[in-house]
């Protein structure tokens, strides 16, 4: 690979990339490209972000529609990290549960998580309810599948080790696996946390009441593109947000293990 | 998870899947699970029949609808490789060109692909122009840091070795660099595909003349259970035969990792 650039050349090459992004987007805004109503400027988008604090649109502020959004987030997220990360667990000392659950687990992994959307309106309605069921389709499978592997790699010196003690299949599962795993299920729960707010953006665009997808689809519907601009920032700033923070916590469990 | 031939694991699979589809039908003969919510198995059949071989569902018949669907995730997924790829090597390969670079990738990167639906629809409507710039984002992204990291991942020897035989140029990318980022390119190219395939079902449940998603949106309308069950299948499908399609294409690019 190239040698290391000095501090000063990197600045200046990150900052030109950021100079032609934006320089781009502010000259074929300015000239006209595309009529304003669809390309508006940067600074067009900032101007509407911040009336958006204060103005609600289609029924809420910016930080309400936020708000809903990530309540049906935490809870759809929680219930899935719930659900898999403990089955996935349980799969990788259980055999026979492994053998149970794998061949149906690997006959749904093929839907993509949106197409439940249409029984999740069904079965839950367009509140809380169905959202989170399409947080959970999108964000169980990693949840499940790094456990399992985090428990299926566990050095077997140490599953022995507890064994020689005398140690029983739950108490094996809960003091030796789920520490042994925990940089793998932390992996996959951010793996996890990224398909889940995708998911839920896009259920909230398909069909729900409320939410920042719903803004997003209602400014389309009116093309108000700042608007729709803005959305996409907030959900882009949001799930980078879910991302650090979980990023923090893998490096620090690693820091813990020496790594 | 991983397909082992043990013969024991096959049964209780086949037994665990025959248990479900069991329930399903007792559960729908006696009741318990109500039709308005979830089709009972002739329910099932006859939609299946009705959009294989009947008159069809949504404006066509599942072939139609498939035709379209995968037409569209092709399209979006080459010409998002095709750019995503050769970027991401280039950035690992060369400090300026990720320097320069990434900045604008960090600013597209956090945004979900589903995100860019309203803009891409408000951009260019409900056409499969719209689409394939959603696929686009979709399949974008992945591709870009699967082949960065596959160059980053390069031993350092291995390319010195090479520059010291006299290896240089094209012949340097096309015989070292490529080969030894494939197996990371290919799990970008994995996740890229995933990632079209439910940008796709979403944009084509917010607005389509055809395709899968298509046939979910109206079945949801019409609150026709037993479609909304045949459509997800027709993804699965899809989704599943893909799949095959890259895993076939990844054993063959790489014939020294035939063990794997």
């Amino acid at each position: 690979m190239g040698d290391k650039l000095k501090r000063a050349e990197l600045m200046w090459l990150s900052l030109a990339g950021l100079l032609i992004f934006f320089g781009v987007w502010t000259f074929a805004a300015w000239v006209e490209l595309a009529p304003r109503k669809f390309l508006p400027l940067p600074s067009q988008v900032v101007e509407r972000g911040i009336e958006l604090l204060t103005q609600p649109f289609s029924g809420q502020t910016l930080q309400g529609h936020l708000a809903v959004s990530i309540e049906r987030y935490l809870s759809g997220f929680l219930l899935a990290a719930a659900v898999g990360v403990p089955l996935g667990l349980l799969m990788g000392w259980y055999r026979w549960l492994d053998n149970v659950i794998t061949p149906l687990f690997d006959s749904l992994r093929f839907i993509a998580p949106i197409a439940w959307v249409p029984f999740a309106a069904l079965w839950f309605g367009t509140g809380i309810g169905g959202p989170m069921m399409i947080i959970f389709a999108g964000a169980f499978a990693p949840c499940l599948i790094n456990a399992y592997r985090g428990a299926r790699f566990v050095d077997p010196k140490y599953i022995e080790a507890a064994q020689v003690y005398g140690a029983s299949g739950p108490r094996i599962v809960y003091e030796v696996l789920l520490p042994a795993s925990l940089p793998s299920i932390i992996a996959g729960l951010r793996i996890s946390a990224g398909a889940g707010w995708q998911s839920l953006i896009g259920a909230e665009l398909i069909a729900a009441n409320s939410g920042v997808g719903l803004m997003m689809v209602r400014a389309q519907g009116a093309l108000d593109t700042s608007i729709v601009m803005v959305g996409m920032v907030a959900v882009g700033v949001f799930g980078m947000l879910v991302d650090v923070a979980l990023r923090g916590i893998e490096k620090r469990v690693q820091r813990k293990r020496g790594h | 998870m991983s397909a082992t031939r043990d013969p024991s694991r096959l049964w209780t699979g086949i037994a665990s899947v025959v248990a479900v589809v069991g329930l399903w039908i007792v559960g729908s003969r006696t009741g318990f699970i109500d039709r308005q919510v979830f089709p009972s198995p002739p329910e099932f059949l006859a939609a299946a029949r009705q959009l294989l071989i009947g008159e069809g569902y949504a404006e066509g018949r599942i072939h139609e609808h498939i035709l379209q669907s995968v037409k569209l995730i092709l399209m979006g997924f080459f010409a998002a490789t095709a750019v995503g790829v050769p970027l991401g090597l280039w950035m690992g390969w060369s400090r300026r060109a990720e320097a320069l670079i990434n900045p604008i990738f960090l600013l597209i990167r956090p945004i979900p692909a589903l995100a860019w639906i309203p803009l891409a629809i408000v951009w260019l409507g409900l056409d499969d122009a719209a689409k394939v710039m959603i696929l686009w984002f979709a399949a974008f992204v992945p591709s870009v840091i699967n082949s960065y990291t596959g160059v980053r991942g390069i031993e350092t020897p291995i390319i010195e070795a090479s520059r010291m035989l006299g290896v240089r140029g094209w012949s340097l990318v096309k015989d070292v660099i490529v080969p030894g980022a494939l197996p990371s390119i290919f799990t970008g190219l994995r996740l890229s595909l995933q990632g079209c395939l439910t940008a796709l079902v979403a944009a084509e449940l917010l607005g389509a003349l055809l395709g899968m998603g298509k046939v979910l949106y109206q079945a949801g309308l019409d609150i026709y259970p037993a479609m909304i069950l045949a459509g997800m299948v027709a993804v699965a499908l899809v989704g599943f035969g893909l799949t095959a399609v890259l895993d076939f294409v990844e054993r063959r690019s790489m014939p020294w990792r035939r063990s794997h």
